[in-house]
């Protein structure tokens, strides 16, 4: 592999969607027409402000016509310090948008020595969206949510897509996918301008619980194996991820809850 | 009608050895070294925001030093390299020894068929999963490249600092202390660098991904006491 050096006008600068196209890997690329193939597609995921930031949290199923095709696929992820993504979808598209956005945002601060504005990040990731058009057209669609902790504003911020780009700043909580109309109306009960983390963190629990109830492409706890739903605040501290042993004790309440009523 | 002249090859290329040298030598020297938790790259540079020393990749780290336009669009190729292997194959595939040989081949065809070659010196250093698989590559301004081992210098001055490095080096050192060693065989002996004058970064064994790290201002003035 050589070196890719450019000469000033068509420099590439910090954009790394533009430089793979520039050798001669675009992203996206032309897709064949997947209308009669079953995609498993990816489901249930919320995002909620709080005091200090946001919480995301997603399901772990991932689904193929009737068939649970997967139990443990991670559609929320972390995508720097300072942010995340969550991604409801087809399957395949959504994580190589992930990666390649996850690239991007390193990629830009290698590049220029600091990183992008949460304000950046988010329109990149409208830009993503986009180009994937073509693709959602034949099915493939993919609808991402991205939250971080914005330093210049010192405040969490929270922002859902459509399939054409669209990019919607959202004040207090957000859902996408199967079960967002379940799992928003628990939200839309539950939310306080003032829930600490903890509290929030509960409630994003709580509506994918009565998401995944409801909806059969949404995955709920699954004890058995021992895999619980992805959930991670991102205050000015970062990224962090709730660890699967505080998720069992949490899911452990909900059931109880949940038996009495 | 004009006579063509006749220049030996040998002096064709002394005297761009030359002139690459003299422009690597009107700028500071930069050190780098093995201490007990990785690789520490320090240099002399009063500026806080044109650097020296940057992140490559996950373990990976570069730093140059001559001309600042020449080695930062290196930087920036190697940067594009890097994430685009990475991309590709896997962040595993990514090494310095196949980013200094890219290095190498870039500089030795600027050095023979560009108008003028690359007043540059660069580094490509990587992080290993113990001391013995670090990396420390120098890359010379006509494209030779050296396999260092425990230290490496590179820039203006370098032969003199490189011999009070030598009976200086101990390894296994703490941060603090090859901060301050950095500090004083960039220095010599007529001479005093504060924390202002210095950049500093380290490519730290922590166990997490990006290995890289800068200190700040503050910090390199509490390392230096």
């Amino acid at each position: 592999m050589s070196m890719p050096m450019f000469a000033a006008g068509s420099d590439p600068g910090a954009n790394f969607g533009e430089l793979l196209k520039r050798v001669g890997m675009s992203p996206f690329a032309a897709q064949s027409d997947t209308n009669d193939l079953t995609i498993p597609h990816a489901t249930t995921c919320v995002a909620m402000r709080f005091a200090g930031g946001v919480v995301m949290a997603g399901d772990r199923r991932a689904t193929s016509g009737n068939l649970i095709s997967h139990r443990s696929m991670e559609k929320v992820v972390q995508a720097d310090e300072f942010s995340g993504v969550a991604i409801a979808g087809a399957a395949g598209p959504a994580m190589e948008m992930i990666k390649l956005f996850q690239l991007q945002l390193e990629h830009y601060e290698k590049v220029e020595g600091q990183t992008l504005s949460l304000e950046g990040k988010a329109n990149q990731l409208s830009m993503f969206v986009r180009s994937n058009l073509p693709a959602a057209m034949q099915g493939m669609v993919v609808v991402p949510i991205f939250a971080g902790f914005d330093s210049l504003s010192d405040s969490g911020r929270l922002w859902d897509y459509d399939v054409t780009g669209g990019r919607y700043e959202e004040r207090d909580f957000v859902a996408t996918g199967s079960g967002m109309l379940h799992a928003s109306t628990v939200m839309r009960v539950a939310w306080r301008r003032d829930l600490s983390a903890n509290d929030a963190i509960k409630l994003c629990a709580r509506a994918l619980w009565e998401a995944s109830d409801a909806d059969s492409a949404t995955g709920g706890p699954d004890s058995l194996r021992g895999i619980y739903p992805v959930v991670a605040s991102i205050t000015k501290n970062g990224w962090l991820a709730v660890d699967d042993t505080a998720l069992a004790e949490i899911y452990k309440e909900i059931t109880n809850e949940v038996g009495l009523r | 009608m004009s006579m063509p002249y006749y220049v030996p090859p040998e002096q064709l290329m002394k005297d761009r050895a030359d002139y690459a040298r003299k422009g690597i030598a009107r700028g500071r020297a930069l050190v780098a070294l093995q201490y007990q938790d990785g690789i520490a790259i320090i240099s002399e540079n009063p500026s806080t925001t044109l650097h020296k020393i940057s992140e490559i990749y996950d373990r990976i780290a570069f730093a140059g030093v001559g001309k600042y336009n020449e080695f930062d669009q290196l930087r920036v190729a190697g940067v594009r390299a890097a994430d685009l292997k990475g991309y590709q194959f896997s962040r595993q595939d990514v090494d310095a020894r196949s980013l200094a040989n890219q290095y190498s081949q870039i500089l030795s065809q600027m050095f023979s068929e560009a108008p003028k070659p690359m007043e540059v010196e660069l580094l490509v250093a990587e992080i290993g999963t113990d001391k013995s698989s670090d990396r420390l590559f120098h890359v010379l301004y006509d494209g030779t490249v050296l396999d260092e081992h425990n230290y490496c210098v590179l820039g203006g001055d370098s032969d003199a600092v490189a011999t009070r490095l030598k009976s200086a080096f101990k390894p296994d050192l703490a941060l603090n202390e090859i901060v301050k060693i950095a500090t004083s065989v960039l220095a010599g002996s007529d001479r005093k660098l504060s924390h202002e004058d210095l950049e500093v970064a380290l490519l730290e064994r922590n166990g997490r991904r990006r290995c890289f790290k800068r200190i700040e201002d503050s910090e390199v003035q509490a390392l230096l006491g």
